[in-house]
């Protein structure tokens, strides 16, 4: 199932990317699952994606817990808490 | 009546507070915020999430007019790099009364801080820095939940 990637702030500065497309494998069910997976992805993304508790996430453009299912997800955003205002 | 924009250029917070005044409101309550000169801070440079953040900030003006007795609601934010002193974001609230304006805005600025995708980068003589999240505001924003 491919998956729109989208990062920002330090994320996508680290990852060094804007986004990409990605196709994990079954066994990633969750986000936190997926951020594990991405940090595997090479140098950059080990460091933007090393320490979950530093991140945030979106699906489809609504904020969820990392524990959540990405079940259905077509769009998946990651990056740090907000800081607008 | 609802306006919300995201925009790179400069907002006119005046024309603003005056289209507010036009609603036929008894009270207008506005909240400016500006890029402040902190230790060495030359420019801000603030990201965002395009499309979410729209959403969010249309979201949490009708989660206003839902509590209280509003006839407008009025959010902009600026995004890309400011000087300083340059404005990053205007809320404004008419209402018939001052507490439903006054509560509905400081309502809008605080939940903004914590629930809109928009990121600041500090820029420095000596380079950039992503501001970190401050717990101060996810207890304001608390508040209101």
């Amino acid at each position: 199932m491919a998956i729109e990637m989208l990062y920002f702030a330090w994320v996508r500065e680290a990852t060094g990317m804007g986004g990409e497309t990605v196709a994990p494998p079954e066994t990633v069910r969750t986000v936190a699952d997926l951020i594990d997976w991405l940090a595997a992805r090479g140098e950059g993304h080990a460091r933007a994606f090393g320490e979950p508790a530093r991140l945030r996430a979106a699906i489809d453009q609504e904020f969820v817990p990392l524990d959540h299912d990405l079940a259905g997800a077509r769009e998946i955003a990651i990056f740090p808490p907000v800081t607008g205002g | 009546m609802i306006r919300v924009a995201v925009t790179a250029e400069p907002f006119d917070p005046v024309a603003a507070a005056t289209a507010l005044e036009r609603e036929g409101a008894g009270g207008i309550a506005t909240f400016t915020g500006l890029v402040r000169a902190d230790d060495g801070v030359t420019t801000l440079e603030l990201e965002h999430y395009p499309g979410m953040t729209e959403r969010v900030l249309h979201e949490l003006a009708q989660e206003a007019q839902r509590r209280w007795a509003l006839s407008a609601v009025t959010v902009f934010h600026r995004v890309g790099t400011m000087a300083i002193g340059e404005r990053i974001v205007f809320v404004g609230t008419a209402a018939a009364h001052r507490s439903p304006a006054i509560e509905a805005m400081t309502f809008l600025i605080d939940r903004l801080k914590t629930d809109a995708p928009f990121w600041k980068r500090e820029q420095r003589e000596a380079g950039g820095r992503w501001v970190e999240a401050r717990r101060t505001d996810d207890e304001a924003a608390k508040r209101w939940r």
